[in-house]
This record gives structure tokens, sequence and C-alpha cells, in this order.
């Protein structure tokens, strides 16, 4: 579905600044695939992530969604076949419009857009229903700004957005990062519930080793611009924390998993 | 004291026309600085470019609803410079904006046949509005009715435009430019369109201006972008709380102009050297402009401990 052919990218070319955060990266999902990525600060997790959405061109390297070649195809181009939701909740969704608004943008993500009705009235009732799906009562606030929505509301919100049209991948980096566990927990609920229920090919960024163990049928690992651990299958089910963390150590020369990967 | 309410009295209805006038461009503001999200300075150029335009086609022979048209377009292609200026040669709005205008500044000059002021012979053509027709004629015939009507007709029109795809991706840009491209939107496009949408009804305020006037003036956009402005923020400040309604809100830029138009006149009446008129706009401007950041900074609270249950 997805396949990642030796992709190098490389930031701040010539200064102080310098990082190379792909280093020849290769992957390959299979359809239906729900990976789950570690790895520590700067692994270059969300830069995968990005290079797939075409946030910006990669400086060598293809890659293909569904055996088609995206590697120059622009970032709004891209998104006909993808799902995204970020970190920051204030990222996915446009504030100062409805919900039902933002919805109506989702649903016509790879389209052409002209004079036709930004909204329909059999699209409302569709998102009403939609909605209810996320037990959160936004069915009855269709209305509201998404502004005025809670961080867990607006990435549920978004994990809608992006799986209102059936995209060929989803892209989840941290979405539930900037959440309280208790929130984190209820839309990571809802994402397992999508995802199974679409049979959507999933990339999912979770600095929560748990997590990464607990959901989707295969897990990677990252570090320095590479994947330096792939599981899958039975394997990855008999997964401890332990071996993780045991598994970075080697990795790393003995560089301890850092704060944020503890974190579990 | 009676010397000032007769003559404030002869001016409001004046000061009313021309309140409507500004408001349409006051309008052309909003897209950009409210919907868009971008300070554009092109309408600095474009509010002298759409009369000068109007002006010189009518005096040679075309009519009222051609010369109108054309000023529309060229006030579009104004817009689309700045576009492209922005958005393919990644140059900042404002600076972008400020390059147009200055270059628009000899177009202009051109379009007035190299002077610097075309006046119109009154009654020679079909204009439509005039400042002689404030007053004692049929109310139809009237300039503020005439205005009013155009005005209604825009509104209308941008209403229903900002409520179909394309117009909802124009919105979406100005809310958020990471989300838009994520949901397929090419944000590139979506702001050239709103740019040139925004400069195109500019100059069609432009050509109104200057048919009122009966003349078209190179220097007639200076100062426009803080007109237009103090339109739209006299205009929220005042009626704001009323209503969201995108088509309400397009009224109360309206009502913002004429406001402003009106207090002009007051203030001219009261017998204020109207030299000093855009330094007072610009100061109550910035002014305005200050009052959501001295909120935000001096009155907020301090948020409670365990209050980021939104989280």
């Amino acid at each position: 579905m997805l396949k990642l052919d030796q992709i190098w990218k490389t930031f701040n070319v010539g200064t102080v600044n310098e990082k190379t955060a792909l280093q020849g990266l290769s992957l390959e999902l299979q359809e239906g695939d729900f990976v789950t990525v570690i790895g520590g600060n700067g692994a270059g997790k969300s830069t995968m992530l990005n290079a797939v959405a075409g946030v910006w061109p990669v400086d060598e390297g293809r890659i293909s969604i569904d055996n088609i070649d995206v590697t120059k195809l622009p970032e709004h181009r891209r998104a006909a076949y993808l799902g995204r939701v970020f970190q920051d909740p204030m990222t996915g969704t446009a504030a100062n419009m409805q919900i039902q608004e933002n919805l109506a943008l989702a649903s016509r993500r790879g389209t052409f857009r002209f004079l036709r009705a930004g909204i329909t009235k059999a699209e409302r009732e569709m998102y009403q229903e939609k909605l209810k799906v996320l037990d959160l009562g936004l069915e009855d606030r269709m209305t509201s700004k998404v502004g005025l929505l809670s961080g867990g509301q607006r990435q549920a919100l978004t994990l809608l957005m992006a799986t209102l049209k059936k995209p060929k991948l989803l892209l989840l980096d941290e979405h539930t990062a900037a959440l309280d566990p208790k929130t984190a927990a209820k839309v990571l609920d809802a994402t397992d519930r999508i995802v199974g229920r679409d049979h959507l090919t999933t990339l999912m960024i979770t600095h929560n080793m748990k997590d990464a163990i607990a959901h989707g049928n295969r897990l990677i690992m990252m570090y320095e611009g590479n994947i330096i651990y792939d599981v899958s299958g039975e394997e990855k089910k008999r997964l401890k924390v332990a071996d993780l963390l045991a598994k970075f150590e080697q990795a790393s020369g003995g560089e301890f998993a850092n704060d944020r990967m503890m974190l579990t | 004291m009676l010397k000032f309410i007769g003559a404030f009295a002869n001016a409001f209805p004046g000061a009313c026309a021309q309140g409507l006038v500004w408001g349409i461009m006051a309008i052309g503001v909003y897209i950009t600085y409210k919907v868009l999200d971008l300070a554009d300075l092109t309408v600095d150029g474009t509010m002298a470019t759409g009369g000068a335009v109007c002006i010189m086609m009518m005096m040679s022979g075309h009519s009222i609803g051609v010369s109108m048209l054309a000023a529309f377009c060229v006030g579009m292609l104004a817009g689309l410079v700045t576009g492209i200026f922005h958005t393919m040669m990644g140059i900042p709005a404002i600076l972008a904006g400020i390059l147009t205008q200055l270059g628009l500044y000899s177009i202009n000059l051109q379009i007035l046949d190299g002077k610097a002021n075309q006046a119109m012979a009154f009654g020679k053509y079909d204009q439509l509005i005039s400042l002689r027709w404030v007053r004692d004629v049929p109310f139809y015939q009237n300039t503020i009715f005439v205005v009013g009507i155009f005005a209604a007709v825009i509104i209308g029109v941008l209403y229903w435009f900002f409520g179909t795809e394309l117009g909802s991706s124009i919105r979406a840009t100005g809310n958020n430019e990471q989300m838009s491209r994520a949901q397929g939107i090419n944000t590139n496009v979506t702001k050239v369109l709103g740019l040139m949408l925004s400069n195109g009804i500019v100059a069609l305020s432009s050509g109104l201006l200057a048919q009122y006037q009966g003349f078209a003036d190179v220097n007639a956009g200076r100062g426009a972008i803080v007109i237009g402005l103090a339109a739209v923020i006299i205009g929220q400040v005042i009626f704001g709380k009323i209503s969201k309604n995108f088509a309400f809100k397009l009224l109360t830029v309206i009502f913002g102009g004429i406001i402003y138009w009106v207090v002009y006149q007051a203030v001219i009446s009261a017998g204020m050297d109207a030299n000093y008129m855009k330094l007072i706009s610009a100061l109550v401007v910035a002014i305005f402009l200050a009052v959501p950041y001295w909120k935000r900074k001096y009155l907020t609270k301090p948020v409670k401990r365990g209050g980021a249950a939104n989280a």
C-alpha cells in the first residue's frame, strides 16, 4: 500500500543546525497494516510522516501510495490519498468554522471544488450520524465553532475528518500526546474502532510504548533516521516494554532511552 | 452651534452616500483582512485604478455597465499580481501589496492619459450616481438608494459565494493553512482568488466613487486601506455582538463605512482643518487595532489550577 524507497532528507543544509533526519529510510506497508512507530526525540518519526504527506520534497528516494508514485506531488494533491491527525489539536481543524463546515471540507478532500454548495442538507444528517459514533455529544453542536471545543474533542473530530472519506493511508502523528490520559484513552479507543471498521492502513506515531504494543499488528522502532526494529504478528503480541527498552539500548549503543520514551 | 448644525445637516446625505461607497470598498478589505487573514495594501492602488478605468471608459463612449465591469476586472488583475508576488515569489503579503500599489501608480497615470486628474462633464454621460443626486431627486435616482442596492447585491452574492465549496476553501485557508492543505486545498490558489475578489470589489467601489465625485484622481487611493480597516473595525465594535451571520457581518462593514464618513463630516463641520483628517483616521484605527491586544494583556484572568480540564 505504502512504499518508501531509500528516502533521504536533510534540514538546514550548510548551517550549524544541519541535520540528516532521514537516512535512506525504506518501509513497505501491506493493505490493512496498522503500524505503530516509536523512537526517541529526533529519530525521524514525524519527518517520515511529513515526507509521506508531502509537507516538503524529499532529497532522494521514491514514495508510492497504492502503486501511485507521489514523490513529486505537492501536499494538497497527496491529500486525496491521506487522512492526517496531528499532535497539536489546533492544527487539524479550522477554529472559526462550524463543526459541520469542517466535516464538509474534509468530505471534499481530493475533489475539485467549485461553485456547488459547501454543505448540503443530506450531508448534515450524515455528519450527525457519524458524530454519534464519537460519543462526545458533538452531534448536538453541529453549528458550534470548532474553536469552542476542548483539545480532546478537536482531536476526535480531526480523526473523524481524516477518515470521513476513506483514505488509502491514515497518518497519526502522536495524536493523543497533547491530551490528558483519560481523554487520550478515549481518542485511542475511537481510533481502534474506526481503523478496524474501515480496515484502514495506518501509521501511528506514539511515545507511549504500552500503546505501541497494545495497538496495531506491526511495530517499528526508529533511530537516527532509520528503522532499527520491525516486528509484527505473534512476535509483536508477546512484546513487553522491557524488550523494547532493551532493543533501544542495544541499537543506540548503551545510551539509555530518554525520559520521553520511558513515559508508559 | 447653529452654524455647525446647519453645515452638518447640509452635508449629512452626502456623507451617507460616500460612506456607502467606502463601505463597499471596506467589504473588499474585509475579505483579505478578516476572511483570508492577510493585510493587503494593494487596495491603495486599486482604489484609484477602478475610478480611472471607469471614468476613462465612460468618456470614450462606453456604457456605464461595461465601464464598471472593466473596473472590476482590472481590480481583479491587480489582485492577481499581488497574489503571484505572494504565492509564487514568496514575498510577504504586506510587501507584495505595497509593490503592486507602487507599480499601479504609474499604470493609473497611464490610464488617466498622463494627467493626475480627469474630470467627467456632468450630465454628458449615463452615470449611475452623483454628489448632485443625494437630495431633491426621485428616490430611485437618489445616489444613497442606488448605492444601497449595489451594496445589498454585493453582500448577497458574497454570502452565496462563501457558502460554496470554493468559498469555503478560501475561508478555511484564512483559518488554518496547514489543515487546508491536509484537506486537499491548494492554498496558493485560494489566496490568489481571495486577493482577486477583494481588489475587484475595491475597484468597483472606486468606480462608484469617481462617478460620485465626477472625476478620477491618481491619488484617490491614498490611505484607502486605513479607511477600509476603520470601517471594518467600527462595524465590528458597534454591531459585532448582535449576530455572527456572515451576511450581517458584511452589513456591519457597510454601516462602519457610513459611520466613519458621518463622523468625518461632523468633525469637518465643527471647523476642523480637513488636512488633519488622515492623521486622526490613522490614530483612531491604531487605537482600535490595539484594543484586542490590550484586552488580552491586561484583562485576561490567570487560569486556575485544574482549570485546564479542557486539555
